[in-house]
């Protein structure tokens, strides 16, 4: 997407554009405040720009991880029909993980550094993906919560000032809505099925109600994003994200059958939402700092994918070179 | 590891006949006929095109962000280039 390779042309009368100019901080603060966006070529403070990098390829990394928790019951779906989904959802996963890296890489960072990355532990992606996928409920519940409370998450992201980011992320909503759709209707027929099944359905929502909500991140209070509100990028706050996903959630989980796993969660007339119980933040931050249930496997298996696929790329690249020199030769 | 990054292309995928190619993203492959193979994967998965054009990026030349004055505003004042400009009698003015 407009990435760092293409060549404008030298010489700017103002100035070397990669410096902090006051001049040209007032014209971005000036389109910001207007509305508009801001395009991977147009000058940009250097905190943005660093900001927007660490932002994309975690959101790019979570994608990429996450398409093994679901990945591991590709083999295992109950039937044909189930099957070819959850290969659709994954396929879609690691569409929406490339949608994001080409969107960092109009920022200056090359595909590698964000591999490396991730590879290196260096970044970050979702804690939500260091639990493990137990049963085949977990694969609905996932659906119905995680991708639910992903969506929440990343349909404000859609107006976000950085073009080349909103429109990836214009592109990722569309295909969310299918997973968390397809997640509800396979815990539906679930529960329509014996009393073992239901059972396996409210013990998948036992395990990831909390760790769901916990993906809004850090109540408001813990933490600071003055500098990512005043310059579109994060337009709605952790709690107000996570208000309403709450808010929507009981309903449905009334509707399946099921109960979510807070005996502190009831509707709050005077304030208009549903009360919830305390989050474990010790936990959420146990896991984020590298001690989650399933960090080291996921690592490995990306860090293994990459060394496995080594040769693949490389003979690629040394049969498109061959096919390039002859062709000129010829 | 010696790492040697596949080349980036830029996308561009007409949606229906009777549509023009619209640039949609990138993708990074070895050459044209993988470059067009992985967007097909990546960016049609839904029926979103009928074609698809792939480019490499370093081909590409774009107008400097800097250079939007001098480009484009000497067409913000020639309001006369638009038929609203013109107010014809009521009669005829749906011409």
């Amino acid at each position: 997407m407009y990435t760092q390779s293409l060549s404008i042309p030298d010489g700017d009368p103002k100035g070397p554009r990669k410096v902090e100019n006051p001049e040209y901080e007032a014209e971005f603060n000036a389109r910001i405040d207007a509305g508009g966006f801001i395009e991977a070529k147009d000058w940009m403070p250097e905190k943005y720009r660093k900001t927007l990098i660490r932002q994309i390829s975690q959101h790019a990394h979570s994608e990429i991880v996450g398409m093994l928790p679901e990945g591991n019951w590709i083999t295992r779906a109950p039937s044909l029909k189930r099957k070819a989904i959850l290969l659709a959802k994954v396929q879609d996963e690691g569409g929406h993980g490339l949608y994001l890296y080409a969107a960092a890489e109009t920022l200056g960072v090359s595909r590698d550094e964000l591999t490396e990355g991730l590879l290196s532990g260096k970044a970050k992606y979702s804690s939500i993906f260091n639990y493990p996928t137990l049963t085949w409920a977990d694969i609905g519940v996932i659906g119905w919560l995680v991708d639910g409370a992903a969506i929440m998450n990343q349909i404000p992201l859609c107006k976000c000032s950085y073009g080349p980011y909103a429109r990836a992320m214009i592109r990722v909503c569309k295909e969310e809505s299918f997973h968390q759709r397809q997640g509800y209707d396979l815990l539906l027929q679930m529960m329509k099925g014996t009393p073992e099944q239901r059972e396996m359905v409210q013990d998948a929502v036992d395990r990831w109600w909390f760790p769901s909500i916990m993906m809004f991140g850090p109540h408001d209070s813990d933490s600071v994003h003055t500098e990512t509100t005043r310059w579109g990028i994060k337009r709605i706050s952790n709690d107000d994200l996570r208000q309403k996903f709450v808010d929507a959630t009981v309903k449905q989980a009334e509707v399946l059958g099921v109960s979510l796993p807070d005996p502190d969660l009831k509707w709050n007339e005077a304030r208009g939402h549903y009360d919830f119980g305390t989050i474990d933040w010790e936990e959420f931050w146990d896991v984020v700092g590298g001690h989650g249930q399933c960090n080291v496997d996921r690592l490995a298996a990306r860090n293994k994918a990459w060394d496995d696929g080594a040769w693949v790329r490389e003979a690629a690249m040394a049969h498109a070179e061959k096919q390039a020199a002859r062709a000129l030769a010829a | 590891m010696e790492r040697k990054e596949w080349p980036l292309w830029e996308v561009f995928i007409r949606s229906r006949n009777g549509l023009d190619h619209k640039h949609c993203g990138s993708v990074h492959a070895p050459d044209a006929r993988l470059a067009l193979q992985v967007a097909r994967d990546v960016y049609t998965r839904r029926m979103e095109g009928v074609s698809i054009w792939v480019v490499k990026a370093s081909d590409i030349v774009a107008s400097d962000p800097d250079a939007k004055p001098e480009l484009f505003d000497p067409a913000e004042d020639k309001i006369y280039r638009h038929p609203t400009f013109y107010q014809l009698p009521d009669e005829v003015n749906h011409m």
